[in-house]
């Protein structure tokens, strides 16, 4: 290549990279940084740029002595648990059934995967109006002589109503990975199970789950991520509440920044969150070793 | 034969069971369409009744034209959402043809500065990027949507992905002839991309469509919302008016489903392709 191909070459790279590289610095890396920075201080945004203070590690220090926050890791925790487990479990089965010789593949499979395009706002909505005093699931405990509780402010049934939602949402996105997963098991390995007489069971034992442990593996992390920063769905239905029962890390970040104004503390709850999906992941691509096969 | 009837057979109530359970999956959406169309008092009782005494489209009428401009919401958010999917698709291919087919100094350096982004949670820059906005003057208005949207890392990466498959063979022959490179990216790249550019846009549709955090923060000015903040609203306004709220959920929703339906290949291919967003 010609010294003056090479010159226009590079020209060309940066040029073409330009437009989404001035909205990267200005969108991203930029806020990226602030936020950093305004993690370590302290900041009521009333008192403007001015009232900027630098407080070292303070916002991770009183993260230890805020119920709010303790609450929120855990109920995330427990969120992101079982929505991630019911999330892959109805998923696998679903695509399983999927995989098989049966009528009307095309018609089920999108039924499956519908609500995974409905947005959480509208989820919402209905699970407020399906879970309401009146409301058939009230109305379908009360056939069984029980008196239902009031779901979505009852301290023992919001997180699970809260994660019903998540699971209903996300099952199908799981199906879909599956299913792909599913599809790309050689037919042969099935054969040679025949021959050795394998049950079903073991079949899908010591074959099927193997063979789709990359898409298992796939789903934990997207799934673990996604859970970490469920909001909507809390702060729609619950607030938090009852008491703190189903506040989560985005929700208590939100409430800090934009009703308390406390810039400084809610970046520094922001980072913490960066840190458990980073954490998280990081582990799982180290254990990965142990139980996915390539 | 008896063989045949009995695979026939097992076939036929498995299909059976896949139905229930996709009946099952479908049914808060169903629920929600037949609540929209009844009477307040109608729409408690029980067992349910799926398809309604009378149908109402006066519950259409009362959340079209009732209080909150739900015309409005949905013009904002077609606003928003094609604005920041296009300037997205356009920006991110030129990157991406970037990354993927030129060299330049620093170029491995740059993409590895935008991957090392990818995983920091929006979550993180939404203070930031209110702070930004407000001193821009931007915060209340369309672009505080728009602007963030159009700047997404996922979009470069996953072209970027699509176009590294693409053998160089084709763009080579083409600079021997003396076409440039935005002509490469223009005739060849691009037009060999179309089922990957069509999967991005309609995912990213459907996220824009849904996008509910952003809105709720940036804006203030309802006339401004998009349609799931403005959801919201009617969910605070007709409070345990059941019936509105769900007309008003099925007019957030048809969009997207219709959207959905229409390019499924295409999402589905998306979704598989991405896989890394949940």
């Amino acid at each position: 290549m010609t010294g003056l191909a090479r010159r226009k070459e590079t020209l060309a790279g940066y040029l073409f990279l330009l437009p989404n590289f001035l909205g990267f610095v200005a969108f991203i890396a930029i806020p990226v940084v602030f936020s950093l920075y305004l993690a370590f201080s302290r900041w009521d945004l009333l008192s403007g740029a001015a009232g900027i203070r630098w407080n070292g590690i303070g916002n991770f220090i009183d993260m230890v002595d805020d119920p709010w926050f303790v609450d929120s890791l855990v109920n995330n925790i427990v969120y992101t648990f079982f929505a991630v487990v019911f999330s892959l479990a109805a998923g696998l089965v679903m695509a399983l059934v999927l995989n098989r010789k049966i009528y009307g593949r095309g018609v089920l499979r999108t039924m499956y995967f519908v609500p995974y395009v409905v947005s959480m706002v509208a989820i919402s909505a209905i699970w407020m109006a399906l879970l309401s005093r009146y409301g058939p699931v009230s109305e379908l405990v009360r056939r069984f002589g029980v008196d239902p509780p009031v779901w979505l402010m009852d301290p023992l049934f919001a997180m699970p109503a809260i994660i019903s939602l998540g699971v209903w949402k996300q099952a199908g996105y799981c199906m879909l990975i599956y299913l792909a997963a599913l599809q790309g098991v050689p037919k042969e390995l099935y054969e040679a199970a025949d021959v050795d007489g394998g049950s079903a069971w073991a079949k899908f034992r010591h074959v099927t789950l193997p063979m789709i442990s990359p898409a298992t593996f796939l789903l934990v992390i997207t799934q673990v991520i996604s859970s970490f920063k469920v909001f909507a769905p809390v702060q729609i239905l619950t607030q938090g509440g009852p008491g703190r029962s189903t506040t989560v890390l985005v929700y208590h970040i939100y409430r800090t920044a934009y009703q308390n104004y406390r810039m400084g503390y809610a970046s520094a709850m922001a980072w913490v969150l960066f840190a458990l999906i980073f954490i998280v992941t990081i582990i799982q691509w180290q254990g990965q070793k142990r139980w996915v096969n390539y | 034969m008896k063989h045949r009837h009995q695979r026939l057979l097992r076939t036929s109530v498995i299909s059976l069971l896949a139905g229930v359970v996709g009946l099952f999956m479908i049914m808060p959406l169903v629920w929600m369409i037949s609540a929209s169309l009844k009477s307040e008092v109608e729409v408690f009782q029980y067992p349910i009744r799926w398809i309604p005494r009378t149908i109402r489209w006066e519950n259409y009428r009362e959340v079209w034209a009732g209080v909150y401009p739900f015309g409005v919401f949905y013009l904002n958010s077609i606003k928003v959402t094609s604005l920041s999917v296009i300037g997205m698709l356009l920006t991110s291919s030129l990157a991406a043809y970037s990354f993927a087919k030129l060299k330049f100094p620093g170029r491995d350096q740059l993409f590895l500065a935008y991957l090392a982004t990818m995983m920091i949670p929006p979550q993180v820059l939404l203070v930031p990027r209110f702070l930004l906005f407000r001193n821009f003057g931007i915060l209340n208005t369309h672009w505080a949507l728009i602007l963030p949207g159009i700047f997404v890392i996922f979009g470069v990466f996953l072209m970027r992905q699509f176009f590294t498959s693409i053998p160089n063979e084709l763009s080579e022959s083409a600079i021997m002839d003396g076409a440039g490179h935005l002509t490469i990216w223009a005739r060849i790249i691009m037009p060999l991309a179309k089922p990957a550019l069509v999967s991005l846009l309609i995912v990213s549709f459907v996220w824009r469509w849904n996008e509910y955090e952003e809105p709720l923060i940036f804006l203030n000015t309802k006339e401004l919302f998009t349609i799931p903040v403005g959801m919201t609203l009617f969910m605070d306004e007709f409070e345990t008016r059941y019936s509105l709220i769900m007309a008003a959920a099925v007019s957030a929703i048809l969009p997207v489903i219709a959207v959905f339906l229409a390019g499924q290949r295409f999402f589905v291919q998306g979704v598989v392709t991405s896989g890394l967003k949940g």
